[in-house]
């Protein structure tokens, strides 16, 4: 009886010490891994959205909470007037969530572009949604009214041969960004707004 | 005391150094051995986890039951690894994309298991401390050797920088899995040759 006290004492204080000390190196990270993943991830696929803007999108952004889930979106602005906006949108890929950077013109409601910002697929199938920009670019100029689907689920994009769900979550993404971006228009106008002054 | 302390560390960089003669450790070895960099940075890594939990383990080994001393390592050996994920996260991005899934299956990773049961759980702290770095140090320079050789012959470069002239061929066998292998046999027998005299 004493030795099963004895396990069941050492092995909770060593998990609750453990737990404690995860808990502060995370906090401590937190703001740093932040801005690694803005640098690395983030930054590039803004680069390639949002190439013709005059200031640099990933000072000028801002926050919006969409159920619970925290969004962020860069501001891109021509001559100190937004005019473009980009933010992220997640598909359910073969390996993981795809993640996909989308740019939307705020003026005429349409894809700027789209870029692939992280995903775990097949490298030389899946990984070329990242790496072939053929893909992508299908997006490019499409009005957000539009439905975002691969052919074979009656829509317009023409998806990558040997990478179907790839491609599906890819569109995915897409939908979901639009959606968002449909249900979240009141708030986005309003900070812009206040960018712009 | 000091003298002990130095045999229990030079063991891990020659008579005992871990994925030669040991043949422990192998998943990391082999994949992640593409560049002398991603090689060196999963060395440190698992250098960081086995220091740590060496010291700990063994400075719990009075308090830790038997019956559940396999939970307790797992427990400090995760806590560990999470730093060091965390932390690879905060303040080397890009080198954490590289390594990916391999930093987390350090928790399994036999070396660090194995010294905690082997040695650390037996011994006083501070040779713990020094049986952890030697073993660490070890892995590191096994992984770099490997690391150094097939990416000399698979992309032609050490470091980054290339090494020979423009004509070279890429042997690009080296860097897929397969290379691997057959680099790590004969890395393993030359050790053999030279143990033997």
């Amino acid at each position: 009886m004493r030795e099963m006290i004895s396990m069941v004492v050492v092995l909770t204080v060593l998990s609750a010490f453990s737990g404690g000390m995860l808990a502060a190196v995370r906090t401590g990270t937190q703001d740093k891994i932040e801005n690694q993943v803005l640098k690395f991830q983030k930054a590039p696929a803004i680069k390639k959205i949002l190439s013709d803007v005059s200031n640099d999108p990933l000072q000028d952004r801002f926050k919006l909470m969409d159920n619970e889930e925290e969004i962020t979106f860069f501001v891109g602005k021509v001559d100190n007037k937004p005019q473009s906006i980009a933010f992220e949108g997640k598909g359910k890929g073969y390996g993981g969530d795809v993640g996909l950077m989308v740019g939307v013109n705020i003026e005429t409601d349409s894809i700027i572009g789209v870029w692939v910002t992280t995903h775990s697929e097949t490298p030389g199938l899946g990984s070329r949604a990242k790496d072939n920009p053929d893909f992508v670019s299908q997006f490019a100029g499409m009005g957000l009214d539009k439905v975002f689907a691969v052919k074979s689920d009656d829509g317009a994009i023409d998806a990558m041969s040997g990478a179907t769900i790839t491609s599906k979550a890819v569109c995915m993404a897409a939908k979901q960004a639009q959606e968002l971006y449909l249900r979240l228009k009141p708030e986005i106008q309003k900070q812009t707004q206040q960018m712009a002054n | 005391m000091a003298q002990s302390m130095v045999k229990e560390f030079t063991k891990g960089l020659w008579a005992e150094i871990p994925p030669f003669r040991l043949v422990l450790g192998l998943c990391p070895v082999l994949a992640v051995t593409k560049s002398v960099e991603n090689g060196i940075g999963m060395g440190i890594a698992t250098t960081f986890v086995l220091v740590c939990s060496n010291f700990l383990v063994s400075l719990l080994r009075n308090i830790i039951p038997t019956k559940v001393r396999i939970a307790c390592f797992i427990v400090i050996i995760a806590t560990f690894v999470t730093v060091v994920e965390l932390m690879m996260q905060a303040y080397t991005y890009p080198l954490f994309l590289k390594l990916g899934i391999f930093i987390p299956l350090i928790v399994v990773n036999c070396i660090v298991l194995g010294r905690a049961e082997a040695f650390a759980f037996k011994n006083a702290p501070h040779l713990a401390i020094a049986d952890g770095l030697g073993m660490g140090i070890g892995f590191t320079l096994s992984l770099g050797a490997l690391g150094a050789v097939r990416e000399c012959l698979g992309n032609g470069t050490i470091l980054g920088n290339t090494v020979f002239g423009p004509d070279f061929q890429p042997f690009t066998f080296m860097v897929e899995a397969p290379g691997a292998f057959v680099c790590l046999g004969l890395m393993l027998c030359l050790m053999n040759l030279i143990g033997k005299k």
